[in-house]
């Protein structure tokens, strides 16, 4: 498989196929590791970074993470091949955008990716669609056994797994789930989920992790600490605590709306469906919070010509990198908005 | 700037605001101390104080090398300013700073608690792999005498103090 084939779907975590699909859109899961003997990348003269990039590409392609895997050399991609990556959610912003020898080796479902030469050495991460918070953590565990049969890790006998940003020190751990919360939104009520997960010293934050705003009503819960809880610990409370508790709110809020505000509801939800299907330009900001509503009223019922699954394509497709592959040419400002509302015309009217 | 009351230099600067009026006074030291209403100044140094720099001048060890990383020569003031370390080392260089960072940071915790490798055998002063280019035994041997040295210091082990100073002298005088 080549990095061009992933074009025409979306990954695994994407179909919208897991547990709790309809407001929980993917689980997240990755570990953070270093090679003992090798400074962090912060210190590491160019030829370190390009031995540690040769050596960790060879043992994490020899490991058989996955049935096939494909590996990117991102000193080498073009650009646009770097934000696809991105968009895929396969590569964070900044692997994308530094310099030096560096890569990602990526399974062929797109389930697992590990970044070399990230802001550490390693960087492993699984993705799976809907809530499989015991999966992920299984399928990562089993890669980081393989990769350690190979590699000596950077180890502590009080701080654990050592890593360049002692943010992340002990477990290496961060599990993020992305959330679709439009009803929350809607009704008025996400920032009394924003202080519930401040005081279970969780972070909010965007579509693309670190930095990012929440757009679309998407909205990404992952754990803080790293020292002092083992990794059954964060994941068990996860899934036993946040993530029912949010599901429950958001819940309520979408019955709210369906009994209280029929109407209004169903005013979003139309208009929504009405722009995607006439709209001549389309920005990729006003395509995701149209296509969130779109979403929701699927969810809901309230529209039954369109598929989950369609809705979860065209978050993925209309974006910049994907876009422009799709149409083979580079397309800046409004050829670009243009193509995007083409493409999502044609989606939609089509079925 | 003058001594409001001799002609030293003056190195105590006093602003009193008595009924409303805002009064300046400049005094050197000694006129500071023999004026009412001065905080005095600290006189002495604790015997300790005096201990360690005694300790520290005669092992070739000053106060800042103790908070630089030997082995890829991070400061902990440039890893405040990128919150990035340089190398694993630095857990253990930094060890006592970091500790009340990482509590912060990791809701009180100061110890790992989950996943090990199943070859961790080492502690901090990991083994390097065979990929890492080999030291010599000796400058591998000397930041921890010198961590160990700054350990003793801390808590007031004069004894063992000069024992590590000795032998860090004989260390360096074989390379």
């Amino acid at each position: 498989m080549k990095l061009g084939d992933l074009t025409n779907h979306a990954g695994e975590w994407l179909r919208g196929s897991g547990p709790m699909s309809d407001i929980v859109i993917s689980t997240r899961v990755r570990l953070a590791r270093n090679i003992s003997g090798f400074p962090f990348l912060a210190r590491a003269s160019r030829h370190q970074r390009q031995l540690l990039e040769s050596r960790l590409r060879e043992v994490v392609l020899a490991c058989n993470l996955a049935p096939q895997v494909f590996y990117v050399d991102l000193e080498a991609a073009p650009e646009i091949d770097r934000q696809l990556l991105v968009e895929r959610h396969l590569i964070s912003r900044p692997h994308a955008a530094a310099e030096g020898a560096r890569g990602v080796a990526v399974a062929d479902d797109e389930t697992a990716s590990v970044m070399v030469n990230e802001e550490d050495h390693l960087r492993i991460q699984v993705l799976r669609s809907g809530l499989q918070l015991d999966q992920a953590w299984e399928q990562i565990s089993r890669i980081d056994d393989l990769l350690e049969s190979h590699l000596d890790f950077a180890y502590h006998a009080r701080f654990g797994y050592l890593t360049a940003c002692p943010t992340n020190v002990g477990t290496g751990l961060r599990v993020s789930v992305m959330l679709h919360l439009p009803a929350l939104k809607l009704t008025g009520e996400i920032e009394k989920v924003f202080r519930a997960a401040k005081d279970l010293r969780l972070a909010v934050r965007g579509l693309y992790g670190e930095g990012t705003e929440a757009t679309g009503d998407f909205y990404q819960i992952s754990n803080q600490t790293t020292l002092g809880r083992s990794e059954e610990d964060v994941i068990g409370e996860f899934k036993l605590q946040v993530i029912p508790k949010i599901i429950d709110y958001e819940h309520h809020a979408r019955r709210t709306l369906l009994n209280d505000r029929t109407v209004a509801l169903d005013d979003k939800v139309c208009r929504a469906l009405g722009i995607l299907r006439s709209a001549r330009l389309l920005a990729s900001e006003e395509t995701l919070f149209l296509l969130s509503h779109l979403r929701m009223g699927v969810n809901l019922e309230r529209l039954k010509d369109i598929s989950v699954n369609t809705i979860n394509e065209l978050f993925l497709l209309t974006q910049p990198a994907h876009l422009q592959k799709i149409q083979g040419r580079r397309l800046e400002g409004d050829l670009r908005r243009a193509a995007r509302a083409d493409y999502i015309r044609q989606r939609l009217n089509g079925n | 700037m003058k001594c409001d009351n001799c002609n030293k230099q003056a190195t105590v600067h006093l602003t009193e605001i008595r009924n409303g009026k805002k009064i300046e006074k400049h005094l050197c030291e000694q006129c500071a101390a023999a004026s009412e209403g001065v905080p005095a100044a600290k006189q002495h140094t604790p015997i300790n104080e005096l201990l360690t720099n005694f300790v520290m001048a005669h092992s070739g060890l000053s106060k800042d090398m103790g908070s630089t990383c030997e082995h890829c020569g991070v400061t902990w003031s440039e890893f405040r300013q990128s919150g990035l370390f340089g190398c694993q080392h630095d857990y253990d260089v930094f060890e006592k700073d970091l500790a009340p960072l990482l509590q912060r940071a990791h809701e009180g915790a100061t110890h790992h608690v989950g996943k090990s490798p199943a070859r961790a055998t080492r502690g901090g002063e990991a083994a390097p792999a065979a990929a890492a280019p080999a030291r010599p035994r000796k400058t591998v041997d000397l930041p921890r005498l010198r961590k160990e040295l700054a350990r003793a210091v801390e808590m007031e082990d004069y004894e063992r103090a000069a024992k590590l100073r000795d032998q860090i002298r004989e260390a360096e005088g074989e390379l």
